[in-house]
This record gives structure tokens, C-alpha cells and sequence, in this order.
């Protein structure tokens, strides 16, 4: 026997009771992949990997390939099928190296690879030696779960428009560095008397690489200042794109003129600055994409119709038809609307209500689509599909809520809207003052102007609010925590008021044995060993309580009502075992019975999350009024509410009311974070000032969240909002330096004393200020 | 002075060389799996057939 914190040879999950019989593995699926992968000589796996404890283990469940993956598959010329693939489950380097050793032994595979980034898979085969299902078999087998997706819908605008930043980066790049370095030439063939012929010849040489690089680099700028003129705005991009071109034609005027200054190492450098800025935010914001585009496809399930011939097919939700027949999995999510027609079962339907306890179902139980089939297969006749499901009714009511928060600006908008008249009215003043009041010619007189709208031109101001959301992004994103939306950490720095949902967000999500109750030792392990053959979360519960159980023999299950064993032993509902006491449940139960004794009664709880109690007095640290709004009923919500401390709480809330609540507290002046999990909770997710989702919840809710987290604990949580608040301060001290500097050198570039050198010497050190005031934000680990 | 004529065409060309590399390296998915080919150089397996270049490009292309 193995000791008690053996862990399971193949998933690394701890091994417990009975099951570590099973030759140290934790079941039988876990044996079988260890010998798939010891056959195919590739154990090297197991000492190259690094599990990752927190991560779901990789265990094969057993419930195959996801959909149809035909539908997936395109032709490529030659003969050969390419399929994409996500990949749930890869970890790290030793599962990238297991799955394409897998694929590429079996027979057809021309090419397998594996993306550790975005782990999604390219799979390349010939179709006429082998089928896409035989191929991915293996990788089922030992325990990734695989979903083939459309590569030209993900790898969509968002990725061209970060790799066209990269490479405008690159191009500016080169041309800073070489410009700058003629430039320094210049520089010091002033001091030391260069000739004009070689000083023109190293400007003609500097225009040469600068104009093309700012015409290939000014276009992201230009498009979205265009893009803000026209809808009769402005934003940072206006003055850029104006100081950038006036600078390269001021300059290219000078050069052709054999003039002393020219500004081209200043337009290139500028570029290459913001691009930078421009490129990693692009980037950090990507990933959290991706990241969240991951979790959403991993979801997406096909649903199982039978047809009237009584053939099965896999389809799409959205290709299902009212009045088709659909076959709905013990352990598998609703995909569709419809009625029962044959079966029985237990539903939960958490996500969709923010109840806590599984409902019984029988034939003509409506059930939605959201809602998770426990116990024993159904089928169900479909009664809505597409617009008219319960689903796309609380979509509509997202989409509504949504309209409020799209008006939110962001602050260095804000900043933007003044900053950019200021600056250009400064420089049109400068340019008129020179003319009128010291008689000057017009020339001389814009190339001055000119050099007020360079010093001004806000390098360091459109530096301050991306390198600090780069810095706060990744360092949530180490923690758990992805940052969806661009503006999601200004808004949360805001907030003064947090409302959480109870199910699945401030509560586990699972049920748990109460220690009070009738029940005694004897009771729970005769209990539990009956639970053990059953899938129901209360039956989970038991054998959670009672982990050295022995399953009892010949357990039958009662879908829908309980479970009953050979001896006559019965365990389930109040009805099941015949219960006639009259006294109200206060929450989930279940009933054990024993030939000859009364039955006891075992209560349960959903359980707050681990660290809910010092998560919520950190909130109360920080200055923030929590409120507990639930769809579940109220004693269960009253009963939460006073564990985790929380005084002021609402129950029995549906979708429209929690808007509602909402709305009412955006009324007053409140600025509200809603964090929740479930369908129910997706249009109060939008609605809310700022929103956060648990990586657990309902597709929908994570879609509508700003951000979202993951793990066990809401500490993420806590943190997020402190790096947001840290993050405004941090931007509004990055704004202060920046407009400081521009006080500065605005006097010198309108008095006309300003040369490219100081220009450059100026722009390079705020610059530099900023960034390293935001790396401060990095050095948060504690 | 005729150094000059010299080096900043060889800087310029040097400096065009690292650029042209780079764009080439960014269009064939070198940068596309950055965490992957930290890991990747630690295989050992080198009785595998090499994979065929990737041709990001040329798959997208295909796709319809």
C-alpha cells in the first residue's frame, strides 16, 4: 500500500482510499495512459515535466473528441489536411515534446506542433492514410483535451495590427539608430567646425533613411488621428502625428536649404518610442485576449441529436432545431432550451439561477441551456433555439447595460482633449508673436513655431499611460488575474463599492457537510460508502468527508431521488427515504436509512471560499462597502452573509433585478465593482462600473467581465484592485513629470534657443523618467 | 572626409541586414511561440524526422 500523500503516477493527483489499489494510479484511465505512453517509449515524460499543483491534473476523462472535427478540416495543396487545435492541459516544454512525439508516430501525421504560448495545435496529415478522430486519439488517451477551432477567425485583426506595430517598430528602430548616429556627428561637428558640405551631405544621408521609416511608422498614428478628426475629436495621436510630420518636412526644408538644424533624429526616436509603448500594450492585451478566447472555445460543446432514424450526430448549438431530439450526458452541460422527454436526473443550475442545490428533473421539465445534468442521461425535446433561448434573452438584456459603460473615457483622453488645442494654439501664438512683435520673417519665425510643437510633442505623455498598463497587466497576469478591457484598471482604481454574487464567486461552488446534524461516525461511513457510486455533488460531499471509505457493493441509483444499497440501506431525498417529518430544510440535505432505525439526516453547506473572510475585510481596508447579491434563496443568502461578515445582502435576486440594484447604486453616485460568475450575473456584469469574472464561471459572464481570475482564491482579487490603484497613481505622477518637463521647454523652444540637440536630450530623459517611474509598479512581490 | 563615403554606407548596409533579418524571422513564426522555443532546445529526440518549415504564411494562404 501506498502512503497517504501518494500521488497518482500519471495525474500527480493525491490518491485516496480504496483507489490506491489500483497500482498507484488514481483510476483506470490514468493506468491506461501510463501505458500508452511507456509503449511508445516516451516515459521520459514523466521525469522532464513540471506539474503545475494548481492546475486542473491531467486526467483522461474519458469523454473523447469534443465536436465534429471534420467541419475543422481544410485541404491544402498537395494532398495533405491541415486542423487547428486547442490544447487544454499543456503545462509546460515536457507536454509540448509528449504530444507531438504522440502525433507524429501515428501513421499519415507529415507535421505536428504544439504553441506553448497560445497552446492551440497545428496537426498537418494525409487524409487518405488516416482520420483526424484516430489520429488525436493518443492525446485523449493520456489526458489533454483537444478543440479544433477556425485559425482565420481567431488569428484575427488584433493579431495583424500587433505584428504591423512590430515591424513598424523594427523599421523605426533601425532608422533611430542611424539617424541618431549621424546626428551625434553633426552635433559635434558644430562644436568643432564641420564643414556645410559634409554637415549637408550627413543630412541628405539622414532624410534618406528617416522620411521612408516615418511614413511606414506614422501610419498607426495618423489612422487613428484621422479616425478621431473626423468623428470631431481629439485624442494623444492628433498632436503626435502633427508634431511628426511639420518636424520631417521642417527638417527636410532646412536640409534642402543647407541649414544648420535638423530634427530628424527627434521624428524617428519619437516614433520608435511610442511604437514601443504602442507594441507592448497591443501585446499584453493579446494575451489576456487569447487567454480568455482559450477558456471560451474549451467550453463550447457540441450537442448530441438524434436524428428520427435514430442515428447521432454531433452539431453546433447554434445548428440544433426546435423539435429535434437531443441527447444530454450525465456530467454535460445543457447546450440547448428544451423539455424532458425520457429520463431522470438531478440539475444544477447555478450558473443560470445562483441556486446552490440540484433540482430533480423527469420527463417534461423544462430545462435551459447553462445548466449542468448530473446524475443519468436525458433527452430532451428542443423548444428554443438561437434568439428565443432563455441564454440570448439575458444577452439582450448585457447588450442594453453595455451601452451605459461604452461612454467611459479614458484619462489620458481626457488629458488629450485640452492638452492637443493648447499646444497648437501655443505654436500658432509663437509663430504670430515673432512676426509682430519682433518684426521677424515668416521663415525663421515657423521654423521656431515648429520647435514648440516638437518639445511639446507629447512623447513622454503618450509613454505614461501604456508602459504603466504594461507593467500592471503582466504583473496580474502572473497573479491570475487577465485584464480584458484598456481602460478596466483606470475604472477599478475608481470604485468605492463592490457587489458579489454568492454562488461560484464568493462561495466555492460545491456543497459541503455541516458537522451538526444527527449523524454519528458509523452513520457517515455507511453513508458515504453509498455515495461513492454516484456523481451528485451532496454524494461528493459525504465521500469528501469520509476520504478512507470502501464503496459498499451493489449500489443502484435513483436519478433524480437517491441511492439504494443491497442491505436495504437508503440515501437520498427527504421523499426517497420516507421521511414524513414536517420541519422545513434550510438548505441542501440528504437522508440516510437503515433497516430497523431512524433515518438521519446529513445538512449541507455551500462553503465561502477559503481566504472569502479575509478577502472581504481586506476590501473593507481599502475603503470599499461590500453587498452580497444572490439568486438563491434568502435564509441560504442571510446564512453566507453573516459567515463571511457581510451585513448588507439581498436574496432571491433574478438578471432584471440585480440591473436594477445596479443601476440604483450608479444613481446615487456609487461606482460599483460586480464580481460574479453565472448567466444570471452577465447584464449586472455589464452594467456595473467595472466588472471581474472568475475563470470558473458561465462563458458569457467571462465575455462581459473587464477582468477575470483565476484559482481558488479571491486574494486576486484584492490585489487587482490595489496594482489598479497603484497604477492611477503611478499614471497621474507619469502625467505630472511629463507636462513639468513641457513647462520647462516650452519657454526655451518659444524664446527660439532650442537646437535638436536639447530637443533630443530633453525628449530621451522624460521619456526615460516615465518608464522608470512605471517600472516601479513591478517591484510589487511580496 | 573619404572615410565617410566608406563607413556610412557600410553602417547603413550592416544596420538594413539586422532589419531584413528580423522581418524575415518575424514572417516565418519564429516570434509566433516565444515560451515554446525556450523549451523546445531541451528535446533530445533527434531519431524524429524534422518537421518541414513551417510556412506560416503559405498556410494561411490555403485556407480558403
Amino acid at each position: 500500500m501506498t502512503g497517504p500523500a501518494a500521488l497518482c503516477r500519471h495525474c500527480g493527483s493525491p490518491l485516496g482510499g480504496e483507489s490506491a489499489a489500483v497500482g498507484g494510479f488514481c483510476c483506470a484511465g490514468c493506468a491506461a495512459a501510463y501505458e500508452l505512453i511507456s509503449a511508445q517509449g516516451l516515459d521520459l515524460y514523466y521525469r522532464r515535466r513540471c506539474l503545475d499543483p494548481t492546475a486542473q491534473p491531467p486526467r483522461p476523462d474519458g469523454d473523447g473528441v469534443a465536436a465534429a472535427l471534420s467541419d475543422h478540416v481544410t485541404a491544402l495543396p498537395g494532398g495533405e489536411s491541415a486542423l487547428s487545435l486547442m490544447v487544454d492541459g499543456v503545462q509546460c516544454g515536457a507536454c509540448v515534446w509528449l504530444i507531438e512525439s504522440l502525433l507524429t508516430r501515428q501513421p499519415g501525421v507529415t507535421w505536428a506542433r504544439v504553441n506553448l504560448t497560445t497552446r492551440r495545435l497545428a496537426l498537418r496529415f494525409r487524409p487518405e492514410e488516416n482520420d483526424p478522430a484516430a489520429i488525436l486519439a493518443p492525446v485523449f488517451a493520456v489526458g489533454y483535451r483537444l478543440v479544433p477551432f477556425d485559425p482565420d477567425r481567431l488569428e484575427s485583426d488584433d493579431l495583424r495590427h500587433e505584428r504591423g506595430l512590430l515591424k513598424a517598430m523594427a523599421v523605426t528602430g533601425f532608422a533611430a539608430g542611424n539617424v541618431m548616429l549621424l546626428s551625434v556627428s553633426v552635433w559635434a561637428g558644430h562644436a568643432q567646425g564641420m564643414g556645410p558640405a559634409t554637415r549637408g551631405l550627413l543630412h541628405w544621408v539622414s532624410a534618406l533613411v528617416a522620411l521612408p521609416a516615418v511614413v511606414y511608422g506614422l501610419r498607426p498614428f495618423a489612422a487613428s488621428a484621422l479616425g478621431a478628426l473626423r468623428a470631431g475629436r481629439t485624442n494623444m495621436d492628433v498632436p503626435i502625428t502633427i508634431g511628426v510630420v511639420l518636424t520631417s518636412a521642417m527638417s527636410l526644408w532646412e536640409t534642402v536649404n543647407g541649414g544648420p538644424h535638423a530634427y530628424f533624429d527627434s521624428a524617428v526616436s519619437l516614433l520608435f518610442f511610442l511604437l514601443i509603448g504602442r507594441y507592448l500594450e497591443a501585446r499584453a492585451r493579446g494575451r489576456a485576449r487569447s487567454a480568455v478566447e482559450h477558456l471560451l472555445a474549451l467550453d463550447a460543446r457540441a450537442v448530441l441529436v438524434i436524428d428520427s432514424d435514430g442515428h447521432r450526430r454531433l452539431v453546433p448549438p447554434r445548428r440544433v432545431m426546435v423539435g429535434q431530439t437531443v441527447l444530454v450526458a450525465a456530467g454535460e452541460r445543457v447546450g440547448i432550451d428544451g423539455v424532458v422527454i425520457d429520463g431522470r436526473s438531478d440539475i444544477e443550475s447555478g450558473l443560470l439561477t445562483g441556486e446552490s442545490v440540484p433540482m430533480a428533473a423527469g420527463p417534461g421539465s423544462p430545462l435551459y441551456a447553462g445548466t449542468m445534468n448530473l446524475t443519468a442521461p436525458l433527452r430532451l425535446r428542443v423548444t428554443a433555439v438561437g434568439e428565443d433561448t432563455l441564454l440570448a434573452g439575458i444577452v439582450r438584456m448585457m447588450e442594453v447595460a453595455e451601452q451605459g459603460r461604452a461612454r467611459y473615457v479614458a484619462f489620458a483622453e481626457r488629458v488629450a482633449r485640452w492638452y492637443a488645442p493648447v499646444v497648437h494654439l501655443t505654436a500658432l501664438v509663437t509663430f504670430i508673436g515673432w512676426i509682430v512683435l519682433a518684426g521677424m520673417a515668416w521663415q525663421p519665425a515657423l521654423l521656431i513655431a515648429v520647435s514648440v510643437l516638437i518639445v511639446t510633442c507629447p512623447c513622454a505623455l503618450a509613454l505614461a499611460v501604456p508602459v504603466v498598463q504594461v507593467i500592471a497587466s503582466g504583473r496580474l497576469m502572473r497573479r491570475g488575474v487577465l485584464v480584458k478591457s484598456a481602460t478596466a484598471l483606470e475604472r477599478l482604481a475608481e470604485i468605492d463599492h463592490v457587489v458579489f454574487d454568492k454562488t461560484g464567486t464568493l462561495t466555492a461552488g460545491r456543497p459541503v457537510l455541516r458537522p451538526e446534524g444527527g449523524w454519528n461516525a458509523d452513520d457517515l461511513a455507511v453513508a458515504a460508502s453509498l455515495a461513492v457510486a454516484s456523481s451528485h455533488p451532496l454524494a461528493r460531499a459525504l465521500v469528501a468527508a469520509c476520504p478512507d471509505v470502501r464503496s459498499a457493493e451493489a449500489v443502484t441509483e435513483h436519478p433524480g431521488q437517491g441511492l439504494s444499497g443491497c442491505g436495504g440501506d437508503r440515501l437520498g431525498s427527504r421523499a426517497f427515504v420516507a421521511v414524513l417529518e414536517s420541519d422545513e430544510a434550510d438548505g441542501p440535505e440528504l437522508w440516510l436509512a437503515r433497516p430497523g432505525e431512524t433515518p438521519v439526516r446529513f445538512a449541507f453547506a455551500d462553503r465561502p471560499r477559503a481566504d472569502a473572510n479575509d478577502a472581504i475585510a481586506a476590501l473593507r481596508h481599502l475603503g470599499l462597502s461590500v453587498e452580497l447579491l444572490s439568486g438563491d434563496r434568502r435564509v441560504i443568502v442571510a446564512a453566507l452573509a453573516d459567515t463571511v461578515g457581510i451585513t448588507d445582502w439581498r436574496g432571491g435576486c433574478d438578471p432584471a433585478a440585480k440591473v436594477a440594484r445596479l443601476t440604483t447604486l450608479a444613481a446615487r453616485g456609487r461606482r460599483v465593482l460586480m464580481v460574479g460568475d453565472g448567466l444570471n450575473d452577465a447584464p449586472a456584469l455589464a452594467a456595473a462600473h467595472v466588472s471581474i469574472s472568475p475563470a470558473s464561471g458561465a462563458d458569457i459572464s467571462r465575455a462581459a467581465a473587464d477582468l477575470v481570475f483565476q484559482g481558488e482564491r479571491l486574494a486576486p482579487l484584492v490585489e487587482a484592485i490595489a496594482v489598479a490603484r497603484q497604477a492611477r497613481t503611478l499614471t497621474r505622477q507619469n502625467f505630472a513629470l511629463a507636462l513639468g518637463y513641457n513647462l520647462l521647454a516650452v519657454p526655451l523652444a518659444i524664446s527660439g534657443v532650442v537646437t535638436p540637440l536639447i530637443a533630443a536630450i530633453a525628449m530621451s530623459a522624460s521619456s526615460l523618467l516615465v518608464i522608470v517611474n512605471a517600472l516601479r509598479l513591478s517591484g510589487g512581490r511580496r | 572626409m573619404e572615410t565617410l563615403l566608406m563607413l556610412i554606407p557600410v553602417a547603413l548596409i550592416l544596420g538594413l541586414l539586422g532589419l531584413v533579418g528580423f522581418l524575415w524571422s518575424l514572417r516565418s513564426g519564429q516570434f509566433d511561440d516565444m515560451d515554446g522555443a525556450a523549451q523546445r532546445i531541451l528535446f533530445d529526440n533527434d531519431d524524429d524526422k524534422a518537421p518541414p518549415p513551417p510556412g506560416h504564411r503559405q498556410e494561411k494562404g490555403s485556407n480558403r
